[in-house]
């Protein structure tokens, strides 16, 4: 039986097999879809989900963050836990 | 960066849109056929035959045009879908435009190797009904013994490495299961669990008294989903609504008439809602004479209730117009006679006292005197 997931920089994220994440042309955005669910992902969150395909842990993801956009590390790493951790509690990210 | 939305929980923070939007999500119900005959069916109480029912190939036509229309969902429903032979086909076909595909089953009818068979076609998800947590209450709820069978299939979905929602819909007769229903969506290793609540429109309209729960089963319902959504946070995610009999503000339609649903009948027909055939002044078009975006943006069904311009007040000049919409236009229809109406779930109706002889009758109908289930069949 599964325990809530928490999510550090050594979890290795990814979608669970319910979760399709794909570009919507209509709308313009990427979205997660689940069942009766549709997440739109503004352009950074998509980055961070794209990234999050099951085969790096978060410390890479944020490294990968910090440098493209140059931003202290620290303040990267908090924002992705917290956002992937919003996504794990719903049910759209599992390690 | 925390700023994803929830389409679905939270439309009002959706930018005004023109009024005809994207739609997100068709239901398709493949059939009205089905083994089970639940008193709070959603099917319409004329049933269509199998006769009428819709071919393959014109399944697969309407699949393309929802997809190219921006249409993310399909759910395939009834009825009992699995009685169709050509279930596997429609998921492959919608799994390959990219859809999210959805059984919406009572699994009676499944075993292991048409699972397997759906898994590979690229189902996404299944969502398995229950009536009950024991097998005696759930059979007489459905007027069939298939509670065991339900079991047996929730584990093989899981063995398939299918996800899984457990689908209860709750009410005087069984909510004191709640708990235990919680418990056996988390033994089954459900991902989700809806509690719905039985509408009462159609079937369910035969059956009220029967099935409309008191206030205080409701309190105590709504106690343990609170307390369970906090203990299993991260485990199994619960979707609850509480019964709108007892709601000071109605659900919201389908996230707004004609805004993000459509459901087409086995027979073709193309509904904003599933249960608007019970509305009788609304005429359908169908997939096998139109397109299904023509349907979407110029059926007078979808037109009549659509948007804020068709409302009365309170609701014209009520903040909530865009979030609730102005609440089900069948329940509005079936309480009142007039589906134009505000929908007497509303606190703010002006026919709100239409729900005070249901609720007395809940509140003093004695547990031994409940009446006697209306069962769902084909020729009422
Ligand atoms: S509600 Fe019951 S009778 Fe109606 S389609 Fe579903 S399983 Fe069949
Ligand atoms: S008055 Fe109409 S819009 Fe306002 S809350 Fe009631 S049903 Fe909703």
């Amino acid at each position: 039986m599964s325990e809530r997931t928490i999510l550090t920089e050594d979890s290795v994220p990814k979608l669970p097999r319910h979760a399709k994440l794909r570009f919507d042309k209509p709308r313009d955005k990427w979205i997660i879809l689940a069942p009766e669910r549709v997440f739109e992902l503004d352009p950074i969150a998509s980055e961070v989900v794209r990234l999050c395909d099951g085969s790096k842990p978060v410390n890479e993801v944020v490294d990968t963050l910090a440098a493209k956009y140059e931003a202290p590390r620290d303040v990267i790493a908090k924002d992705v836990i917290d956002m992937l951790q919003g996504l794990a509690d719903k049910g759209f990210v599992v390690t | 960066m925390n700023d994803m939305t929830l389409v679905a929980d939270k439309p009002e923070t959706k930018p005004a849109k023109k009024a005809v939007g994207v739609p997100y999500a068709v239901l398709a119900e493949l059939t009205h056929r089905c083994p089970l005959q639940c008193p709070y069916c959603s099917n319409p109480v004329e049933l269509e035959r199998a006769g009428n029912e819709i071919d393959t190939e014109t399944w697969k036509r309407v699949i393309d045009e929802a997809e190219a229309m921006g249409i993310l969902h399909v759910h395939f429903s009834g009825g009992e879908p699995t009685v169709r032979k050509d279930l596997e086909e429609l998921v492959a076909h919608a799994a390959e435009r990219g859809l999210y595909t959805n059984l919406i089953t009572s699994a009676v009818l499944l075993d292991e190797k048409r699972l397997m068979g759906l898994r590979d076609a690229g189902l996404d998800h299944v969502q398995i009904s229950f009536q009950g947590t024991d097998a005696d209450l759930a059979n007489r709820v459905a007027g069939f013994k298939g509670h065991a069978k339900k079991l047996e299939v929730a584990r093989l979905v899981r063995k398939a490495g299918l996800p899984l929602t457990v689908n209860a819909v709750m009410h005087r007769q069984n909510l004191h299961q709640l708990r235990s229903m919680i418990d056996m969506a988390v033994e089954l290793d459900a991902e989700r669990l809806e509690v719905a609540q039985v509408q009462y429109y159609g079937w369910a309209l035969k059956n009220r008294d029967a099935f409309l729960p008191t206030r205080e089963q409701l309190d105590e319902a709504t106690a343990i989903v609170e307390e369970a959504r906090v203990r299993l946070k991260g485990i199994l995610a619960i979707d609850y609504v509480v019964p709108d009999y007892y709601a000071q503000r109605p659900k919201s339609c389908m996230g707004g008439w004609g805004r993000q649903f459509l459901n087409i009948t086995p027979a073709g027909k193309v509904l904003p809602c599933h249960a608007a055939e019970s509305i009788p002044s609304l005429e359908f078009d169908n997939v096998k004479d139109k397109s299904l975006a023509w349907i979407w943006e110029n059926s007078s069904a979808f037109n009549k209730y659509r948007g804020t311009d068709w409302m009365p007040e309170p609701c014209q000049s009520c903040d909530r117009r865009e979030i609730d919409w102005g609440g089900c236009r069948c329940q509005a229809f079936a309480l009142t006679g007039d589906a134009g109406n505000t929908d007497p779930a509303c606190a703010k109706s002006p026919q709100r006292d239409v729900l005070r002889d249901p609720l007395e009758a809940a509140r003093t109908i004695d547990e031994n005197d409940l009446p006697d289930f209306v069962y769902r069949r084909i020729g009422g």
